[in-house]
Order: structure tokens, then sequence, then C-alpha cells
């Protein structure tokens, strides 16, 4: 009989404990956690038990039950029914069951690991606990296990344990409830519900902030000067959901929860619009590059401002500004020797007479040989190449296979300025709140070596180069566009260097998805470096992953996707768009938007949850107050509760504070929560009927929740700006509880007095019905396109699939016509060997 | 409820006479049993064993230690791991016991036991859904599975599930 374990596993405590108390002979071997010790199971199973016939238990439980079997201890059916329970639930209320257990030591084991956890609110369980604590066994069993790490030495165990998934209930309908309600209650002292009363008591703050901006916003002494910026979309490109909730969102929810702590905020952003796409789309529509880009920065605007967000300034890469700054650097670099020159062999499609730029060459990534890399970066493994290191290219208008030419080039001499870069690096990466993907990208560019980096090319529309011997060419649009966000500031203000040369009083912040890491950590913080002007770079570089679409990702070719035209385009409101995409914004790993998932929070979350308890607090002061806020007498409980606010008030600021906008949320739908349990437990609806005391606590619990309503449509403001305005409008909530209770690490204050009168109330949420979404997933879903495919793969009857394509062909010039192209087809990709 | 049809279930492939009535508790409606010798029994598993033993019939838990605490364990695995599983858990879950079974009749070894009733109920919904080509792929669940489904007095409440593809010709015809 042989048994494995693996240290700092708490599994392991009770198999060990099983055989030091019965002294079965057994031979014990340390594996590690990833040791697959049980032949047919896929994932590893420790501890685990191999028997004298060559059967392996890698149950734990079964485990214990089997070495006590052999020691001849059989366990009864109270016995099994604790180790099932304690399978499936933890335990903290069934205190009465300890009375009838006749104490069998092993049955200690099962519990050893949960009862770390718990409060010692229960005495008589904590005494047992204690009790076999203090057995030899136990702790000669947590000795081995812990090594006397304590909890520490389960670090690394716990953190190889799956994350918890959203579990099937096998038959009743998916869970609406939140991790957060199954973590079980807080426990809150005295002193904390004395605390969270007295800063109630104190009430808002005299002076507001001014509800109005003062353009323009410059850095002021004595406060946090908080610069933000949103990687600058592609102008040609309608953006689609993941670029909406990667970029500019992501940072408009900061922004307004900065300009909410009293920080002194700018958030500007842009359209990036040189570059070859640009020119060659002018060329498909007959017009000039300048007017493709009047064209589409306003149906940027558009879309960005009926998403709410509100930049201080949104502008535009191709202005005169632009070209001073990019050439202003150019020539301190160039100066200061971070230059390099050289002979470059491009890739050139001799029947569309002109040399490539990267994004119109497609091939095979020297690196991973993924067949569909494009020229600057392969979008399968990330890594930066050069358009002439792609195996079999082609060029993507045509799909002729291109030429190779020689020009000459400047390059930025990154190796030069490494030593320096890391330098920065070092402090940036580790004062800053950067996002973990950020600084993996970061290093692993780091290690495959930095290599001097074109900064030119033979183009037309883009910054011209101003050296003489580079007259035909313009900047490289990486070398360029980050450039952008400078210009931009200086659009807004004159004074713009107050906050890009200004390091020692502005902290930037960078909004961005992963992919822009790069450009953002390494590329640009060089050219800066490199050009010695005390430019300000990064702090704090935030970066998300990819947000997919249903099970696929978003495309606008196959017209698969919400784009954000179409999202306008919708019954739903942007204030349930900005809050579903904010609760599945891609922070750790990749997330899909689904509509089904969509409808599920809006209708539990929103309506059910938030819209419920808001909706239902201030309806009580409506009809049973005569709509004026009552008198609050606060008992334990309330205090209590609270407590239990304000510690969601302080996680919520201290999240937001590290941008961890998706977790943030969560705390204000446990507010609500708590909410909705304190109405439902205190039933002012029937105490209103009553007298006296009766009376006083309807009127107590309506005064607390409608100021609890108050509070949360201040933590809303970042995710839900309307929303926010609207409880507060149908709450005549005065302004200045705007800028008081997110002041320091939270303060939950009585806002609505006794006496305040309230406005109309009227819901603030609407169902999304099935038939609605289904409607839209429908029409969002590229049906068509993949119904093709389908039928080709079937290999079905020619004349169907024809008839099918047909329909294919005509939804795709409808799209054309509605996005105002050209209706032609685009040239058949043609097959490659 | 699906756990009370499945005791219901196994109550009568143990022949017992009268059905228990059982209650429910919790917001997961877990099955329990009133017991006049001392407390509830709660739990599906913790019932169903108790039933065993009440039918007389102890070697539908295993006849030797060993067995015993690989009945428990698949019995604890059906409970813990088939209940609440994802898309992604389906696919490990049927490669394991595909694994598993290869050389086994049974979950047990060569006995019927309580595991393979329970496990059987539990992964009826998951064979059900399976296209012909997953049934074959995970050949040995399929041979356990169909096994199973038709020994005597084990299905009631759960529908046949057809394993085998319905070839209209034999592969002489072409």
């Amino acid at each position: 009989m042989k048994l494995f374990v693996s240290e700092g596993n708490p599994q392991c405590l009770k198999v060990l404990c099983a055989l030091e108390v019965t002294g079965v002979q057994c031979d014990v071997h340390y594996v590690n956690h990833e040791e697959r010790v049980v032949p047919f199971l896929s994932r590893p199973a420790l501890p685990a038990l191999l028997l004298p016939s060559g059967r392996h238990l890698f149950s734990p439980n079964a485990i214990c039950r089997y070495i006590f079997e052999v020691n001849g201890q059989e366990s009864s059916d109270l016995c099994n029914q604790w180790f099932f329970l304690l399978c499936v639930q933890i335990i903290l209320t069934t205190t009465h069951h300890f009375h009838y257990l006749p104490f069998p030591p092993f049955l200690s084991l099962t519990i050893s690991l949960p009862l770390f956890l718990f409060s010692g609110k229960h005495k008589s369980v904590k005494a047992w606990f204690d009790h076999v604590a203090a057995m030899h066994s136990c702790q000669s069993a947590a000795q081995k296990v812990l090594q006397g790490k304590g909890l520490q030495g389960m670090k690394s165990y716990m953190q190889r344990q799956p994350a918890p998934q959203s579990s099937q209930c096998r038959d009743t309908q998916p869970c609406n409830s939140s991790p957060a309600e199954e973590e079980g209650e807080r426990v809150v002292s005295e002193e904390d519900m004395n605390a969270a009363a007295l800063k109630w008591s104190k009430g808002l703050n005299a002076d507001p902030l001014s509800k109005e901006k003062q353009h323009p916003i410059l850095p002021q002494e004595g406060k946090r000067n908080i610069l933000v910026t949103s990687a600058l979309p592609y102008v040609n490109n309608v953006p689609h959901l993941g670029n909406i909730i990667g970029c500019v969102l992501s940072a408009d929810v900061f922004s307004r929860y900065g300009r909410l702590r009293g920080w002194n905020l700018l958030y500007v952003c842009g359209t990036d619009e040189y570059g070859t796409a640009t020119e060659n789309k002018a060329r498909e529509e007959g017009m000039t590059p300048q007017q493709i880009c009047d064209k589409y920065h306003v149906i940027h605007s558009s879309i960005y401002k009926w998403f709410q967000i509100d930049f201080d300034f949104f502008g535009r890469t191709t202005t005169e500004k632009q070209t001073e700054i990019a050439q202003d650097i150019f020539w301190r670099l160039h100066n200061h020797g971070f230059l390099v020159e050289d002979t470059v062999e491009q890739l050139r499609c001799e029947n569309c007479q002109r040399f490539l730029a990267d994004r119109f060459v497609e091939g095979t990534c020297p690196h991973c040989s993924y067949p569909e890399a494009r020229g600057d970066q392969c979008d399968k493994c990330g890594r930066l190449i050069n358009a002439v290191e792609l195996r079999e290219p082609q060029c993507k208008v045509c799909r002729q296979i291109p030429v190779i030419r020689s020009s000459k080039h400047l390059f930025l001499d990154l190796p030069k300025l490494e030593t320096q870069l890391k330098q920065w690096l070092d402090t940036s990466t580790s004062t800053g709140h950067w996002t973990a993907n950020a600084k993996q990208i970061t290093r692993s560019w780091l290690r495959d070596g930095l290599k001097p980096r074109c900064i030119t090319r033979d183009l037309q529309w883009g910054t011209p180069v101003p050296h003489p011997d580079f007259k035909e060419k313009v900047f490289y649009v990486w070398f360029d566009a980050p450039i952008g966000y400078l210009s931009i500031t200086a659009k807004y203000t004159d004074k713009w260097e107050k906050w890009w040369k200004n390091p020692q009083q502005v902290e930037l912040y960078n909004f961005m998805a992963k992919d822009n890491v790069p450009f953002h950590s390494v590329v640009f913080p060089c050219s800066l470096l490199g050009a010695q002007d005390n430019y300000t770079l990064v702090s704090h570089l935030v970066a998300t992953e990819y947000l997919n679409y249903e099970d696929t990702k978003f495309s606008k070719s196959r017209g698969v996707g919400v784009f954000g035209d179409m999202a306008m385009d919708t019954d739903i409101p942007s204030d349930v768009w900005r809050f579903y995409l904010l609760y599945v914004r891609p922070e750790g790993q990749d997330s899909a938007f689904s509509w089904a998932d969509m409808a599920m929070k809006n209708n539990s979350e929103l309506l059910n949850n938030l819209g419920n308890f808001i909706n239902r607090a201030a309806m009580f002061v409506t009809k049973f107050f005569e709509g004026c806020v009552p008198a609050v007498e606060l008992q334990q409980e309330d205090k209590k509760l609270l407590a239990l606010v304000g510690w969601e008030l302080q996680q919520y600021i201290q999240l937001m504070d590290k941008v961890k906008i998706r977790d943030a949320l969560k705390h204000i739908l446990n507010i609500s929560r708590h909410g909705n349990q304190y109405i439902q437990v205190n039933e002012p609806w029937k105490k209103i009927k009553g007298v006296g005391t009766e009376r006083q606590r309807a009127g107590t619990v309506t005064g607390v929740s409608v100021n609890i309503a108050c509070l949360l449509s201040v933590m809303l403001l970042p995710y839900m700006p309307t929303v926010s305005q609207t409880i507060r409008d149908q709450l005549h909530a005065p302004q200045s509880c705007v800028s008081t209770m997110l002041q320091g690490t939270g303060t939950f204050v009585c806002a609505l007095k006794a006496g305040h009168r309230i406005g109309t109330v009227t819901p603030l949420f609407q169902k999304l019905e099935t038939d609605q979404i289904e409607a839209l997933k429908k029409r969002f879903g590229g049906q068509q396109g993949d119904k093709v495919r389908a039928l080709k793969a079937q290999k079905a009857e020619k004349a169907v699939v024809t008839a099918e394509v047909a329909k294919l062909l005509d939804l795709k010039k409808q799209l054309a016509l509605a996005e105002g192209k050209s209706p032609e087809p685009a040239p058949q990709k043609g097959k490659k060997k | 409820n699906m756990a009370l049809r499945e005791l219901s279930s196994l109550e009568k492939y143990l022949g017992l006479k009268k059905p228990n009535k059982y209650s429910t508790q919790g917001d997961k409606k877990v099955p329990v049993l009133q017991n006049n010798n001392g407390p509830p029994l709660v739990g599906l598993v913790t019932i169903a064993c108790h039933l065993v033993k009440e039918a007389n019939r102890p070697e539908l838990l295993g006849d030797s230690a060993e067995s015993r605490a690989v009945v428990q364990q698949w019995l604890e695995y059906t409970v813990t791991k088939l209940n609440s599983c994802t898309k992604e858990d389906i696919k490990t879950i049927l490669k394991d016991l595909n694994l598993y079974l290869q050389d086994k009749v049974y979950l047990a070894g060569n006995q019927f036991t309580l595991a393979d009733t329970f496990m059987y109920f539990g992964l009826h919904p998951i064979i059900m859904d399976l296209a012909f080509q997953e049934k074959e792929q995970f050949v040995n669940v399929t041979r356990w599975f169909d096994h199973i489904q038709h020994y005597p007095g084990v299905r009631h409440h759960l529908s046949p599930v057809v394993v085998l593809r319905n070839r209209i010709y034999t592969s002489r015809h072409h």
C-alpha cells in the first residue's frame, strides 16, 4: 500500500492524520502538486492511495475510510453523511448536530480545513475543534503538510486550483446569484458599527466640487495630477465592442471615478488618421485621404458620444501640431545620435505600383508558421516582424507576389537606449499600476532582445520626414501615432507641455488592448527618452485582453459582431451596454460578449437587484411617508448594515484606485443585495401599518435604504452616468453627495435627512425579453455566412449552395451600401498551395 | 426533483415494499429522510446507502474493504463532479472514465454496485447529448452505460439512450 501526498496540500492533512491515529502500515511518498499518480485521471489528484490490488483511490474521504476500515473501525450512516455534507458544503449553522455525535476521531479529519476559516462564532463547534486540533495525530499531520508555515504553506497548492466556475444546477435554472452571495456573512465588530454610525451622522461636505469643468485643465500644485489616454482608434475602422471596452470605455470609467475622487484629471484621445489604409480607402471611394478622415472622425465621435465617453478633448492626428512635435522629436533623436541609417529591402507590388505597407502584406510567420501573419506583427504569436521576413508573402489587395526593392530608411536605435529604458521600466512597473499582461509582454520583448526599429516609410499620407535625404518619405505610423497623444493635447491647450514635459507632477495612465503594449512600453518611451526633453513617461499601463463575440471573433467582413454604430441602433440604452461591457471586461483573460448573458445580467443584476432595491426604497418614501424622508433611529442592526455597506464602499475605492474596474463593480451590486435583504427582513410595508415603535422601525429602515440608494448613485456614476443622475434627480439629492462619498477610504454619510422631499419615482431599468434577444443575436450573428459555409462543408446540392451564396452576396452589398462603401465585392482569396 | 426520482427508482430496484416519504432542505433541495432511530439522514448518497442496508443488500456497497472504498469514491465523484460541471469538465470526465473502464465491467471491478446506478443516473443527460462519433470516441463509457441501462431493474425514470448507429446497409452492399 502506498500513499502519495504533496506538501502544502490541505487534503493530505486528513489522510496523514488517519495513518497516525490508526497506526496502519503504509509507505508515504511526497511528490509535486502536478504529479499524476492515478493513471486514468487527466488532472493530478492528490492525495492518492495505491491499494494492494493495484487499484487507486483518489478521494481523500474514501482513503480515510479505507484506512479506518482496515484498522477495524467501520463508519456509521451518520459519519457517512458528514463526509458527504463536507464535500458539498461548509457547515456553519448546524451546530446542534454535534450533540448527537459519538465523537469518532476520524470524523474530525474531514473537517480540518474548512474550519481554519470560520470565525469562532459557534461556541460548541469551536470547543470541539480545539479539542481535536490538540490531538497529537492532528498536530503531527499538520506539521508534515504545512512544514510550520501555517496557511502560507498552502499557497502554492491553492494557486494551482482552477478558478471556481459557475456551476450548472441539475434541475433548476442556471443560478443567478453571484459568488459574493455565497461567501457567507462578513463578520462586523462593535467597533466597525460605531465607526460607521459616526460617519453617517457627519453629513455632507460644505463645499461641493463644482459640477462644470474649467477648461483648460492643467496640473496644479498640491493636487494629484492625472493624465489619461486611451489608445487612438484607427479612423477608418468602425469600432466594435471589443475596441470600445478595451480602450475608450475603460479609460472613461477611470476618468469619471478620478474626478469624483477629487483628482485633477485630463482625459484625451482622438482618431489615428495617417497610414496606407486610409490612402487606399480614399482611392476606393474617390475622395482625398483628408476627406475620408473627416467623414470617419465624425462617425467615431458620434459613437463615443452615444456611449457617453466623457473626453476632455477628442482630437485627430492629422494636424500641424502633430507635424511640428513629431519633427521636433525626430530632430532631437537625430542630433543625439539615436537614429541609424540603413538600406532596407521592402516588398513592392509591381501590379499595384507601390511599396506595400505592412498591413497589406500577408504571409506565413517566420517564427510560428501562422499562415495569416501580417507584415508588421503576427496575430498569433504577437512577435514583431519585418514584412520581408514573411514566408510566401502576398499583396493583400491583388494577391500577387510582391518583389523586393531597396530603399534608404532611418532606424530608431533601440539597443542604444536599452539601458536607459530598463532603468525607467524597473521603476515604473514596480511603483505603478501596470496590469500583469503589460508587464509580461514587455518583459518578453526585452528578453527577445531589442533591435533597431525602422521609423520611416515610402508613402504619401503621413507626417513628412524633414531630413533632406528622406524627403519623399513619411514617419512609420507606430513612431508617429503615440506622438498623437501630445499633439492632440496641444490642440486642446497651448500649455500642453505642462502635462507632457512634467514627470515630477504628472502621473500618466495609458489604456489599451494588449496588442498595443510593446509600442507604449518600449518603442514610444525610447523615442521620448532619446529626445531628452524631460518628457512625461507612462506611470500606469492598463491593458485588457480580447473580447470575443459569442464563441468567435468580431469580424466586419463576415458581418459578425456588434459594432459601435449598430449598438446605437438597438433599443438597449447606452448605460446598459456600458454596464454589461464593464461586467465582462477582459481583465485577466479573454472574455466573451454574449447576448443571452447580457439579457441575464440586465434582468438579474440591474432589474432585480439594483433597480429593485432603489425603486422599493424610494417608493416607500412616496407611498408611506408622503414623499418625505422619515426620521431615522439607528438600532444595532442598522449600524451593522452601515458597517457592511461602508466596507463594500472601501473595497470599491481600493479596487478602483488600482483600476480593477470589473471587480469594483461587484461591490456596488453587493451593497444593493445587502439592501434588498435588509428590506426583506424588516418588512417595512407591514410595520408601517402598526403603531409607535413599529412605525418608527419602518421609518428608519426606509430612511437608511433611501440613503443607501443615494450612495449607490455616486458609486454608479463612473459606470452608468445617466442612471446615476436619474437616481439623484428622482431623490432630489444634493449634488454635494457626489463629491463627499468617495473621499478618503469612503465616506458613507446621511445625505437625505428627515423631512427631505423626494421627487417622482419611476423604474430605472427594463426587462430584456428572450425574443428581443434572440432577434438581436440573429441580426448580428453573421448567420448567412455560417449557413453558406455549412452547406459547402456538407457538399450540398450546387443549386442550393448557389442560392444561399447569392443571398450572402446581396446582404454584403446591402451592408456596404449602408456603410457608405462601394458595393463591389473584394477580389476572391486565391487558394494557397 | 431529480434526486427524489432517483431515490424512488432505487427503491424499485431494491424491491422495497413501502416507498419512503422524503422531504427536502435548502435551495438545492437536498433530500432528507426522517429516521426513527436517530437524527434525520441528509443527502442523496447517504440515504441511498441506508436504503441498501435496509434492503439487506450490503454487497451493493462493495464486498471487501477495498471495494467499499472504491464504491464510496465513485459515489462521491458523481455527487461532486458530475452534478456541477462545465462543458470543458465533461470532456475530461468522459476521457478519465473511458480510460478507467477499459479493463472493468463495472465501476468496482467485477461486481455491480450502487456506484454504477448513480453514475448511470448522473451521466444520463450527458450521454444522451453526445453525437454518435463521440459515443464511439468514448467506447468504454458507452459500453458500460449500455450495459447498466439494460441491467434488470435499474432503469425506471430515465429514457433509454440509443448507443449504436443504425446502419441501414451493412458494408457488404457497397
